[in-house]
């Protein structure tokens, strides 16, 4: 079967699934996976650009997507104008000292000789510019931390729409990126993936302690949409019409006051249908325009050149090509891909809670998506990420049914049936697992490998 | 007379809040270390399973446990667990074995990269993962009895009669003693025996040991024992001292990756001297050190704040900053290990 043949049929078969769970259980069940598959995918394909074109082993995806989400709050909110005029003075001569000491760091680092001497600059340097740092900023937090903490404790963001936070939520992404990269790329692969790790831990890490950015652990809720809301679509005339025109034959079979009735619930329903539909159109926007740059890139000498780079580095530093930049070039733009994703969930979420930013879920499922859907494939990966999402949410029922129908016979009270189907949903970490192991061993490259074209 | 009171406090206070807590944390940290080192020396990858491979041990040895407790056995003063131990164990090394013939050897035997195997790792990590959260729940169990302390604080106090108590859990000591017995057992074993000399050779040139006929099969399996033993001990330690949770597992596999980085990942030593510096940083960089200052400085310096360098939040960070410093600054450890 031609590889064409094979995404053709693929994709019609996560399609036919939808409309089964569509039929079966409901649209709105249907629409909520289709639009986080959508977000999956993303993700999938910017952890592509760097393990499958470049063969970076990028560990903390979880890092990326939380900067994207945190970027959501700090351009939709509000700004909470008696926070900034409570600290606006020591904020700005916190972050004047700060930046002295990166400066500052960095000059000496250039400009000493290694050895014993430039590491005690260094140390004096950074011990001394954070303590500054520290005494300027101590009091301005906590004077932002005491405005209302109850409702907002923090300083808000640009108040701007939110879906620019896909934009910005990828611009820092980037930046951050671009640090980590600077320092950490020149690490073999697996070091680079612990580092990577460990990185992500320490990202979730601030976003959960820096309360005067982020709200830590209170959560901030309640952002605003890119898409409207359904209790506003519920009284618009337009919206009513278009519900009463598409299900007119249903409706003009009742009597008046079952017609009523019928055309409320139909409102209800299908005003929440429709604003899945308006995310599921903006995210499969997103996608097209990534998945499109990302084809046109992957086809084009520069993705010739990172292929040659990920199968043998050295050759291709002999060839002339920097392998270090452009390492760090992809590693960039892979990571402003995930902090789209990232804002974009925060924004479907419509909150932002670090807490659940958990590495299974954001590092290691995306990985299972794209080695799963073939690493080095553009489609491998959206087709990895609508086919996991998929497997990882439709398992749960489906496992807790199995688990009911396949101990029927044990007492309905029993001890152990209980537990076995309370815990059923915890099978599909096993589940991954086994899928993963399973393409990795007897299909490695995944379920559309890359293609080489033949010149 | 009031000044060396004041002395004794303080360093009664560093004992108390940093030292104790540090080497037991620390013990358990070396131990699951000392596994990930082994199987980096040995198999060449970095396996991410291993705080699975830890929940998993501790679950099997908490199931005992209470199948124990419900038959009336127990150990007096010292947990049950001790006594469920050998059976975890028994159990651990039955999943890693298996994991090893299905997973692992297929890649071994076509000696695909180390980056093939983290990736497998990933896999197992997730099914061990599923099972633990499957048999036990995602919840936090205790399974801790007998004795709670060695050394109460209130006996403490009476005893000296300083203001400041000292206290030290069962589990703590517990931890410190089982750890030293384990570290010099593996040590005499990976020295001495004819096993243990045949590992170092693999470990150290693969082609040189098997041309002087080592197994490797041999070694690969008694490394999988050796990490087994390991990984179960140190997590149920873990598990007594603190509590056990599935997802706290998890994230102790970076602390534990981190000690055995920092120490020089494949060299034993390094692993036991990296738990031992990740476990003391994350507690001394997060205590608060104003009690201590007050002991020790004339009032009118006495501090206002609480003198903590990092909210305790911060105390899994600590862990990853040095790991990424050290990855940076000096990836071959501070004993100098592989680098891979």
């Amino acid at each position: 079967m031609t590889n064409t043949r094979k995404t053709q049929l693929a994709f019609a078969t996560i399609a036919g699934l939808l409309l089964i769970i569509g039929f079966a259980q409901s649209w709105n069940v249907s629409l909520g996976i289709l639009n986080l598959c959508l977000i999956s995918a993303v993700m999938a394909l910017g952890v592509n650009m760097q393990w499958g074109y470049a063969g970076l082993l990028n560990v903390g995806v979880m890092g990326f997507a939380a900067l994207g989400g945190v970027s959501a709050v700090l351009v939709s909110q509000a700004p909470v104008v008696e926070a900034w005029n409570a600290s606006w003075g020591r904020m700005l001569i916190a972050a004047i000292c700060f930046a002295g000491t990166v400066a500052g760091a960095i000059f000496t680092y250039r400009k000493l000789a290694p050895g014993r001497n430039r590491n005690l600059a260094l140390t004096l340097v950074i011990v001394v510019g954070l303590a500054l740092t520290r005494i300027f900023l101590d009091p301005a937090i906590s004077s932002i931390e005491a405005i209302e903490p109850a409702k907002t404790g923090f300083l808000g963001g640009m108040g701007l729409p939110i879906i620019l936070s896909w934009i910005f939520g990828g611009v820092v992404a980037a930046g951050i990126a671009w640090c980590i990269g600077k320092v950490a790329l020149g690490l073999r692969a697996d070091y680079l993936a612990i580092a990577t790790l460990g990185i992500s831990e320490i990202i979730i890490a601030v976003l959960k302690n820096e309360d005067w950015l982020t709200r830590g652990v209170k959560n901030v809720t309640g952002l605003s949409r890119p898409v409207p809301y359904e209790i506003d679509l519920q009284t618009s005339p337009w919206f009513i019409d278009l519900i009463r025109w598409w299900h007119g034959s249903t409706l003009d079979r009742l009597t008046d006051d079952a017609q009523q009735q019928a055309l409320k619930q139909f409102v209800i329903d299908g005003s929440s249908i429709f604003v899945k539909l308006c995310y599921t159109g903006l995210f499969a926007t997103v996608l097209v325009i990534v998945l499109w740059l990302s084809v046109r890139a992957l086809n084009s000498p520069w993705g010739r050149m990172m292929r040659a780079i990920r199968d043998n580095e050295i050759a291709a530093g002999a060839m002339g090509k920097d392998v270090t930049r452009r390492h760090l070039e992809i590693f960039i733009i892979g990571s402003a891909v995930i902090g789209v994703a990232g804002a974009m969930l925060t924004t479907l979420d419509g909150q932002f809670t670090p807490t659940s930013y958990q590495p299974l879920r954001f590092t290691f499922l995306i990985w299972v998506m794209v080695i799963v859907g073939g690493s080095g494939n553009n489609m491998g990966s959206v087709l990895g990420g609508f086919l996991i999402w998929l497997v990882w949410i439709e398992a749960e029922p489906v496992g807790v049914w199995l688990m009911q129908v396949g101990t029927g016979w044990l007492d309905e009270s029993s001890a152990l049936r209980m537990h076995l189907i309370e815990n059923a949903q915890h099978m599909r970490l096993f589940f991954m697992g086994l899928v993963l192991l399973l393409v990795l061993r007897f299909s490695p490259g995944g379920i559309l490998p890359e293609v080489v074209r033949k010149r | 007379m009031e000044a060396l009171t004041d002395l004794v406090s303080a360093l009664v206070l560093i004992l108390n809040f940093i030292v104790v807590p540090g080497l037991s944390y620390g013990s358990q940290l070396a131990l699951g270390a000392l596994g990930i080192t082994l199987v980096f020396g040995i198999l060449r990858f970095a396996n991410f399973a291993h705080g699975d491979t830890m929940a998993f041990g501790t679950m099997t040895t908490i199931l005992v446990t209470w199948w124990l407790q419900a038959q009336g056995i127990s150990l007096g003063p010292l947990p049950t667990a001790l006594l469920a131990l050998p059976v975890g164990i028994l159990f651990t090394v039955l999943l890693l074995v298996i994991t090893d013939k299905t997973v692992y050897r297929y890649y071994r035997h076509h000696k695909a990269v180390p980056v093939t195997f983290m990736i497998a790792s990933m896999g197992v990590m997730f099914m061990t993962n599923g099972i633990v959260r499957f048999v036990i729940g995602p919840n936090d169990q205790r399974f801790l009895d007998g004795e709670r302390f060695i050394v109460r604080a209130r006996d403490f106090k009476a005893m000296t009669g300083l203001d400041e108590g000292l206290s030290i859990k069962v589990s703590q000591g517990l931890t410190i003693v089982i750890a030293i017995i384990l570290v010099a057992l593996l040590f005499w074993f990976l020295q001495k025996t004819r096993t243990g000399k045949a590992m170092r050779a693999y470990s150290d040139n693969e082609d040189l040991a098997l041309l002087s006929g080592v197994d490797p099969d041999r070694v690969v399996l008694v490394t999988w024992i050796i990490t087994a033993i390991l990984a179960t001990i140190a997590g149920t330690l873990y598990g007594l001292d603190k509590s056990f949770k599935p997802f706290t597992y998890l994230q102790l596999l970076l602390p534990m990756f981190a000690a055995a980085i920092v120490g020089g990942i494949g060299n034993p030593i390094g692993a036991i001297l990296g738990g031992y510096v990740i476990a003391f940083s994350e507690v001394m960089v997060t205590y608060a050190y104003k009690k201590v200052f007050i002991y020790l400085l004339p009032q009118s310096l006495e501090p206002e704040g609480l003198m903590q360098l990092l909210s305790t939040d911060y105390k899994f960070a600590v862990s990853f900053v040095i790991l990424v410093l050290v990855l940076l600054v000096r990836p071959t450890g501070i004993l100098r290990g592989k680098v891979l």
